[in-house]
């Protein structure tokens, strides 16, 4: 595993996700909020691309006619086959034990201690000033 | 036909070694438009004033949003605009070239006119989209073949559509709905498989249509996922009536493949229809052979959506029943139900049932090679 300078912050504002190549592998980061997350981009199931699906919330039901809708965005759908992953974890919503996207650690560092090193950014050119995601692949 | 094609295809299947053949593709219009150069005046009149009136209440179209906008794949919108598989380049670069498919059937659903209410529209529209098929698709692609659409509730215009097309290779079978005002046995749909058995091509009917009817024999259900299963009983009725009725003892060539219905219900019809003919034959004279023959010689299956039950031998089994050599291989583009052809055929089905089913029984049926 080595880590990966993918964007700046402002690049992935909150709602917004990014599909990046890191040690060869197609990865999409999402903002929740503030909070950064990296999966792999590709569905478990028949290997649709999750960075062209919508982001969704979760229903519950209690009991059959009453719904409660939560933790809107925060889920990936997959834009063939509708399965859906839980962004913050990559575990899908109907078998987290067995079913599940490939995540990876994402974080935001400071410019000033990136450029220091070690990390790849073949891509992304780094400058004191400012904050950037890094992915860890 | 090429069996190593020469672009790269990422996605065919090793096991095809018969051929990719995929008898579940929907086209569609970028707009109404694209039909205008096939409809007369007065006909392209009526449409954009008074508009398609399906068998379906008040409803226009779509009634509700199916999971995903026009039931899509979200990446299936071509790049350049339009509906999905409205663009024959997005459709050959998405489909045909990325999984290395020999042949794509094209079936197209609404607006098809198939089902209106008014025969005369429904007649007119059934031919524009013969015809743009043509125009759209078929003069610039070989790999593709067309569905004959016909407006089936009107079983004579139905024919004169049917013999319209007679001798055309560029069409491969004549196209029917599951859901449709009448069982498909009765005998004001037989002009349609008299004049399909005389030009020598299949049935194909596909799942959807509006009917008229609530769409489950419990009435009109609540959810989608209600929709979507009960495709598996309409089938069931339709095979059920074109056994009973007697069209595969009138037609013997008459052949029906079976769209986007799934096919695990097949044993069990089957088994049905055996016990209650042998204690009811006196009802249906015009039966000389029990139900299952029929259903086994005239009735074939494809795979989009196949039955993923727990225990693969559970799916051998209803497999081996249908026949190896009556099971087609579908992928439903665009549709978000979409199957991708590696993932969609079990690798636990012997390899040489999955070249059968990847290409080998479409080839025969179809007559493709």
């Amino acid at each position: 595993m080595s880590r990966h300078v993918v964007a700046p912050v402002a690049e992935i504002p909150p709602g917004g996700r990014k599909v990046v190549e890191a040690a060869g592998k197609r990865i999409v980061v999402f903002n929740l909020d503030g909070d950064f997350f990296a999966l792999l981009d590709r569905c478990p199931h028949q290997g649709g691309a999750l960075s062209g699906g919508i982001q969704c919330g979760l229903t519950l039901s209690d009991e059959p006619g009453r719904y409660h809708f939560s933790r809107a965005g925060e889920f990936i759908r997959c834009p063939w086959h509708q399965w859906e992953f839980d962004i913050r974890t990559g575990k899908s919503w109907f078998d987290p034990r067995r079913t599940k996207v490939r995540p990876f650690p994402a974080a935001v560092e400071a410019g000033a201690t990136l450029v220091e090193g070690p990390y790849q950014a073949e891509t992304v050119p780094v400058s004191v000033e400012e904050s950037y995601v890094v992915v860890e692949a | 036909m090429n069996l190593v094609r020469p672009i790269a295809s990422p996605g065919r299947p090793a096991a095809a070694t018969l051929g990719l053949v995929d008898v579940d593709i929907h086209p569609r219009v970028r707009d109404l438009a694209e039909f205008r150069p096939f409809m007369s005046d007065a006909d392209w009149h009526r449409l954009t004033t008074y508009g398609i009136h399906a068998r379906h209440g008040f409803a226009k179209g779509y009634p509700f949003p199916k999971a995903a906008p026009l039931a899509c794949r979200r990446d299936a919108w071509p790049p350049g605009g339009g509906p999905p598989a409205s663009d024959l380049p997005f459709l050959q670069e998405q489909l045909l070239d990325r999984y290395g498919m020999d042949i794509g059937v094209l079936n197209p659903l609404q607006p098809s006119g198939q089902g209106d209410v008014n025969d005369g529209l429904s007649a007119a529209l059934a031919r524009a989209v013969n015809e743009w098929q043509v125009e759209h698709w078929l003069r610039h692609e070989d790999r593709l073949r067309g569905s004959i659409v016909v407006p089936y509730e009107d079983g004579a215009a139905s024919a004169a559509e049917i013999r319209h097309w007679a001798g055309d290779p560029r069409f491969c079978q004549v196209l029917l709905m599951s859901r449709t005002c009448e069982p498909l046995g009765r005998q004001r749909y037989w002009p349609i498989y008299e004049a399909a058995a005389e030009v020598g091509l299949p049935i194909g009917i596909h799942a959807f249509g509006y009917s008229g009817h609530a769409m489950t024999n419990g009435g009109w259900p609540s959810f989608y996922v209600e929709e979507v299963q009960e495709h598996a009983t309409s089938a069931q009725a339709q095979v059920a009536s074109m056994v009973v009725e007697g069209v595969f003892e009138r037609f013997p060539d008459a052949k029906a493949v079976m769209i986007e219905c799934g096919f695990g219900w097949m044993p069990s019809l089957g088994w049905r229809l055996d016990a209650s003919w042998k204690r009811l034959k006196d009802e249906v004279p015009h039966l000389t052979r029990a139900p299952s023959e029929y259903m086994r010689d005239h009735v074939f299956v494809s795979t989009q959506p196949i039955e993923e039950p727990e225990r693969p031998e559970h799916l051998l089994d209803a497999m081996e029943w249908i026949g190896w050599d009556r099971i087609l291989f579908a992928s439903d583009y665009p549709h978000w139900d979409f199957d991708d052809p590696r993932l969609a055929v079990p690798s636990f089905i012997p390899e040489e049932k999955r070249a059968a089913i990847y290409g080998g029984n479409a080839n025969r049926i179809y007559r493709f090679r």
